[in-house]
């Protein structure tokens, strides 16, 4: 029955990534700047301009434009090629984007290990120094530039220390820097949700009992209370992990990571319209299917919720029993 | 003293706790005294507020703190002093000697474990056994509460309310308890319903020799169900003595309003007479007799003296003036009225 759900949401992937196409299409079909003259550079002649625009297809009608980038996608599998080096685009993604899909777990476990533990300390300890403690890191964390901490663990640790690499991305030593200032900054928001989810959940009345069973308070904070806390902070991990799966613009630039956030960015700025429109449909994509993942993983978590999958599915196949019922009549 | 001590159950003596709040301290519990021998069931009867669930916690260890403190007092279960118990010896208690059946059966269970579970968890943790083992007596036990054993694997959100009290029923025996504490056990159920539970807690607790403390406000239900009573005012015990004693011999004016305010199914419908006024805020409980601005008989020394649980006949005792100086005269409960 989950299987059908997660088939049934992959066939919605198709509509969602059709429309994100056509509007990032649009988007740079309207965009001011000429490719060609970024190819040619500013010394070009109007002749030469109008000859590679010509080149480029850049005069067909957007429909016709539109509709040659889609046949190529979808009947050759082919991203296009970058106008900026000529080589083709999936090429450019392949290579970049394992990069961002590291920085972006790393981040992620880095803002788990550091959110969560300190989200339910404040929440068992409410109103405690330890509460009060934890508030200021997470205060710091929200409020502190990903791009300035970048630069501050840069100057300690490898200017100062010098022990892990300042820049590049070639290995795990190179990893840490970068998916530790993006998992910091994003911490405190998801040690903010684990806490008001944690509060919501400390005093329920289940939790009395599993206390009045003669349970340790070990397991009834890990099994009685996180797990029940968990949706909110799940929902809360995977927007994030969406998010840095789009890259980090900033961070990739800071630690010269050759990631797709730094790849989007220049192919908007040189025009490059396969570029872009390619690496901003993988974003999506993948945002979609840590989305469904999510979906998935709240099943496991809560039963009510693989009921209601179950459910649904269950009310359709009984609609269509009856449906078939009134066709025979 | 010591004789009586061991052959009760469980004695509570002097039990004090207050909360601390931000706009005050408020005295749930003030020097309350309990007695229950083995196999007895005792009612604890009072208003909403009146302080009986923050005696069962206390009972339990489980008072939460902050903002919760046991202030003063002994509880004695098989002459072990609960309050000097350490944590992780009274989670050993917890479950297995002693164990409680809450208000809500709503919101009792954890909605993500599957009810087997749930009943497992308790045994696991108090018998020496394997999972299966566990799992087997688990499906025993809903059995013993009348829920078939093949839903085991369900999920409490699969459960009606008076399932869902009898899975909490079956985790509270499941270890076989000495003492049980049932706090309001039907409240939240529907009267077709609060019937059946009653009847089957009342044959369990015979069958397994059980001992228990039943929270009620429900008068009809002490008069079927306990041995003893004993009724709660603002934190503390006015009057309590053996189910006749209250019954038949309804001494305290607080008692006496409990039973005016019944509504009687037999007989002409009258008018009820409610307790005029409202409970003491417990943050500023009066100086006297906390009964004293509600009463009819309240004299100059009720609002003055704070009176003494003094005992009128042989286990019948009675905080207030006006029943020992013998102005308030004991009266008889018409059975048919409950």
């Amino acid at each position: 029955m989950l299987l059908k759900f997660v088939v049934k949401r992959i066939l919605w992937l198709i509509p969602v990534l059709l429309g994100v196409s056509l509007l990032i299409f649009t988007i740079m079909y309207f965009a001011p700047g000429d490719p060609a003259r970024q190819i040619l550079g500013d010394g070009a002649t109007v002749e030469a301009i109008a000859e590679k625009r010509e080149e480029l297809g850049l005069n067909d009608p957007f429909i016709v434009q539109y509709g040659r980038y889609m046949y190529n996608l979808i009947f050759h599998g082919d991203l296009g090629t970058s106008y900026a080096t000529s080589t083709p685009v999936s090429d450019a993604i392949v290579q970049r984007y394992p990069n961002t899909l590291i920085l972006a777990s790393l981040a992620t476990l880095f803002m788990i290990l550091i959110g969560i533990p300190l989200g339910i300390i404040s929440a068992l300890k409410q109103y405690s120094w330890m509460d009060k403690v934890c508030s200021v890191v997470g205060m710091v964390g929200v409020s502190m530039p990903t791009f300035w901490l970048g630069l501050l663990l840069i100057m300690i640790f490898a200017l100062n220390l010098r022990i892990l690499p300042a820049s590049g991305f070639y290995g795990p030593r190179y990893w840490i820097l970068p998916a530790f200032s993006i998992g910091f900054c994003s911490a405190a928001g998801l040690m903010r949700v684990t806490r008001s989810s944690m509060l919501e959940v400390v005093r329920q009345d289940y939790i009395r009992t599993a206390r009045a069973k003669g349970q340790k308070e070990g397991v009834i904070i890990r099994h009685h209370m996180l797990r029940n806390a968990m949706i909110p902070i799940l929902t809360n991990i995977g927007l994030q992990f969406g998010i840095l799966l789009a890259g980090s613009m900033v961070t990739e630039t800071i630690f010269a990571v050759p990631g797709i956030g730094k790849y989007l960015i220049d192919s908007v700025n040189g025009r490059d319209y396969p570029a872009a429109q390619s690496a901003v449909l993988v974003v999506s994509a993948s945002y979609c299917l840590v989305n469904l993942l999510v979906d998935v993983l709240y099943a496991f978590i809560d039963p009510r919720i693989k009921s209601q999958y179950q459910g649904s599915s269950k009310k359709k196949a009984k609609k269509g029993v009856e449906a078939n019922g009134t066709a025979e009549e | 003293m010591e004789q009586r001590e061991n052959e009760n159950l469980l004695s509570v003596r002097n039990l004090e706790i207050s909360y601390e709040t931000d706009s005050g301290k408020v005295y749930a519990v003030n020097n309350v005294d309990l007695d229950l021998c083995r196999g007895e069931t005792l009612g604890l009867v009072g208003e909403t507020g009146a302080g009986k669930t923050t005696i069962s916690l206390g009972i339990m260890g489980l008072v939460p703190n902050p903002p919760g403190k046991i202030r003063n007092g002994e509880i004695f279960l098989e002459g072990q002093d609960l309050l000097k118990t350490s944590e992780h010896e009274m989670r050993k208690i917890r479950g297995k000697k002693i164990s409680m059946i809450f208000q809500d059966p709503m919101t009792s269970l954890n909605p993500i474990d599957t009810v087997g579970e749930q009943i497992a968890e308790v045994i696991l943790l108090h018998e020496k056994c394997s999972r299966a083992e566990a799992h087997r007596k688990a499906i025993d036990m809903m059995e013993m509460v009348g829920i078939p054993g093949e839903r085991f694997g369900e999920y409490p959100h699969q459960f009606s309310g008076g399932m869902k009290q009898r899975i909490v029923i079956a985790i509270a025996l499941a270890c076989q308890p000495e003492l049980l504490i049932a706090d309001e056990p039907t409240t939240a159920l529907d009267v077709t319903i609060q019937a059946q539970v009653l009847e089957m807690m009342d044959g369990l607790k015979k069958k397994l020799g059980t001992s228990m403390i039943l929270i009620t406000h429900d008068l009809g239900i002490v008069a079927e169900t306990c041995d003893r009573v004993a009724i709660i005012y603002a934190g503390e015990i006015v009057e309590t003595g053996t189910v006749e004693h209250i019954f038949d011999f309804t001494m305290h004016p607080y008692t006496k309003g409990l039973f005016g305010s019944l509504p009687s199914v037999a007989g002409e419908a009258k008018r009820l007479t409610p307790i005029p006024g409202m409970m003491p805020n417990p943050m500023e409980l009066p100086k006297g007799c906390k009964f004293a601005p509600r009463c009819q008989y309240k004299t100059a020394r009720c609002e003055e003296e704070q009176p003494v649980l003094a005992e009128m006949t042989p286990g019948h005792l009675v905080r207030c003036f006006a029943v020992q100086d013998g102005t308030c005269q004991p009266e008889r409960q018409k059975e048919e009225e409950l």
